[in-house]
């Protein structure tokens, strides 16, 4: 596989990536692409091949069979190059505690081969983006959790990448450090750069991945836009919800085209089932009998109920299998 | 399947990182002040019994080395000692404390491989021995010149270099050692304990029981001489297991040249004499055939060092990234 034979769009390209640690199987024939620009999300549980999966995009884990593209390149033949152009933040990403955040980076410049000038500028930019240009000739043994994630991401901004892999990168932070860190990360989609993230913590990686992909016991269970996801995992997409007063109006709002449901909430609330946005028709309708509206919402489909309720209803299967098996017998 | 590139692209870079954290840290500065007060404090007061007792001795300068003060270890000895020490305190947590660190997968992230980490940070704790031996070696020829008045002679100086390379040789055993076990062991402390039992147990239990376990694989009787050196050399293979014997067993050669086999200080502990064909008792050997002499023990020890850091590379190389 070469650069002329991808998509031009396609950054990363896995098919049938598998690991296996004796018996064990950590990654269990996954195929995902991500495109230039996208931010990808690995979401799951501890254990579930995240990580695996990530190193062996990096070529620092032997593949045990399946292909992998990154960039055009192989990383299990061709590391060095897929190395110089992505960017990796691991798990609680560590730097050398007795070195300031400049000579951490300088030393990372220095094993990609930067030269001097090119190095001190690149240094000085990225700390600067990442909010840490007041601190660069700190030790690094002074930094909070946030502050170490950020020259993190500091080092994949230096190093010019054109895919951000991060792994776990909000986790153990605090909510204000987590949306710094997830407004940086916006910044590299804005760049056109790839971001690849992976995450246990599933309503915060929402409001920034593009797409994602559940994972669960080295499998990818679930793909695709978040939308996409609740459709398939929750049923029947739209939930608007209304406040609203006027006799009768649960009545009118039942005749709305794509409507399949209508129940009271509380005293002046409905809830419209519906296969589409009704939100425009229902408001018109509440307009037109004079009534008084006081909410108008649509519930997004979280991502904790979508992997909650596809989780649940797998056991649910798989306990129903069991006994038609008992009953089989 | 071939890997593209050079295994040894940014060696140069992560070495040079290494030797100024040695350099600069903390550790190395008492480690440094430990072997070099040890080392001239001894030498001093081995200069004062060869003032006394030496007055033709044509390698006068050689025995700054070996002489000892009054119930005092020669320098040799004390390096044959602390070296290990050194060495072990500089290599027990290169590989782990980058684990530990949790850099080790975000430096192999750059375009480097692991063979480059691995051998510059080798290269720069070698170094670091090299630097401290060095500078420790021109304090005692200094200390000499001025105590005892007069410049050391060519083949002198000869001799006291062989002798200055085969104690870095020695150091690249232990470094080598403790870098493996630095690899093995995740927990620095737990590196650095095994290492050190292990250099206790060389250098202070194994001279011991050696003996007794030679004796079980050669019989009791001794009757023609050749038996005796038979006997010797096997006592001498079990010894040589410690990496001090074989230091001691070469600098011994190198630093007397009237010494003509590595065998003759065991003999002369039995009170007997080594006589070889030809040659005059007690006359001095010519640096090359002293070279000669233990060229095989300093071969063993390049590969001791060469071998132990190869495990360490193995094991390296298959060990998983991720923390």
């Amino acid at each position: 596989m070469n650069a002329d034979t991808m998509n031009a769009d396609t950054v990363i390209e896995a098919k049938g990536l598998t690991k296996t640690y004796g018996e064990a199987v950590a990654v269990d024939h996954i195929s995902f692409t991500v495109g230039r620009g996208e931010i990808f999300g690995l979401l799951g549980p501890n254990g579930a091949g995240k990580t695996t999966t990530i190193l062996m995009l990096l070529g620092l884990t032997e593949i045990s069979s399946g292909e992998v593209s990154v960039l055009g390149f192989n990383p299990a033949r061709e590391p060095l190059s897929v190395k110089r152009r992505v960017g990796y933040m691991p798990d609680a990403v560590g730097f050398y505690d007795g070195l300031t955040a400049a000579e951490n980076l300088r030393y990372t410049a220095r094993l990609i081969g930067f030269d001097r000038s090119e190095r001190e500028k690149r240094i000085a930019d990225a700390l600067d983006r990442v909010g840490l240009g007041d601190v660069a000739q700190k030790r690094v043994r002074t930094f909070s959790r946030g502050m170490r994630q950020r020259l993190g991401l500091a080092e994949i901004l230096m190093k010019g990448a054109q895919i951000a892999i991060l792994d776990e990168p909000t986790t153990g932070l605090d909510p204000h450090a987590t949306s710094e860190l997830l407004a940086i990360i916006r910044g590299f989609k804005a760049e056109g750069v790839s971001v690849l993230l992976s995450s246990h913590l599933l309503d915060r990686v929402q409001s920034v991945c593009d797409r994602v992909a559940l994972f669960n016991g080295g499998r990818i269970a679930l793909m695709g836009t978040v939308p996409e996801l609740g459709r398939e995992v929750l049923g029947a997409g739209y939930v608007v919800d209304i406040e609203a007063d006027g006799a009768g109006l649960a009545e009118r709002l039942t005749l709305i085209p794509g409507v399949s449901g209508v129940e009271r909430t509380g005293i002046g609330k409905l809830r419209l089932h519906a296969d589409r946005d009704v939100r425009p028709e229902a408001a018109v309708e509440v307009v037109a009998m004079q009534g008084r509206l006081k909410y108008l919402g649509v519930q997004e489909p979280s991502l904790d109920a979508i992997y909650t309720r596809y989780f649940a209803t797998k056991a649910e299967e798989a306990a129903n299998a069991k006994e038609g098996a008992r009953h089989a017998a | 399947m071939r890997r593209e590139g050079s295994a040894f692209a940014g060696l140069g870079v992560v070495m040079l990182k290494e030797l100024s954290d040695h350099l600069s840290g903390i550790r190395m500065i008492v480690l440094e002040w430990l072997i070099v007060l040890m080392a001239l404090g001894v030498v001093y007061t081995g200069i004062q019994q060869i003032r006394e007792v030496s007055a033709e001795d044509p390698f006068l300068f050689l025995r700054l080395f070996t002489r000892a003060g009054e119930g005092l270890p020669s320098f040799v000895s004390v390096l044959s000692f602390l070296v290990p020490l050194v060495a072990i305190g500089i290599g027990f947590d290169l590989v782990n404390s980058e684990r530990n660190q949790r850099t080790l997968s975000r430096i192999l992230a750059q375009p480097i491989y692991r063979d480059a980490l691995l051998f510059g940070k080798f290269l720069a704790a070698l170094l670091t021995m090299t630097i401290i031996l060095v500078a420790l070696w021109l304090m005692v020829i200094g200390l000499g010149i001025l105590t005892l008045g007069l410049p050391p002679g060519v083949e002198e100086v000869a001799r006291a270099g062989a002798m200055l390379l085969v104690t870095i040789f020695y150091a690249g055993v232990w470094v080598a050692l403790a870098l493996l076990f630095s690899i093995i062991f995740r927990s620095a402390a737990t590196a650095a304990l095994a290492a050190l039992g292990l250099w206790l147990f060389l250098t202070i239990l194994w001279p011991l029981l050696s003996p007794y376990i030679a004796a079980l694989f050669v019989s009791d009787t001794v009757s023609t001489p050749s038996d005796l050196l038979s006997h010797l050399s096997v006592l001498q293979a079990f010894a040589r297991v410690s990496p001090g014997a074989l230091f001691g067993e070469i600098v011994g050669v190198l630093l007397d040249p009237t010494v003509r086999s590595t065998q003759q200080p065991l003999l002369a502990s039995l009170g007997l004499a080594l006589v070889q064909p030809g040659s005059i008792p007690g006359a001095p050997l010519p640096l090359m055939q002293s070279l000669e002499v233990v060229w095989p023990q300093t071969v063993a020890m390049i590969a001791s060092a060469i071998l132990l850091f190869v495990i360490g590379y193995v094991i390296f190389q298959r060990q998983e990234v991720r923390a």
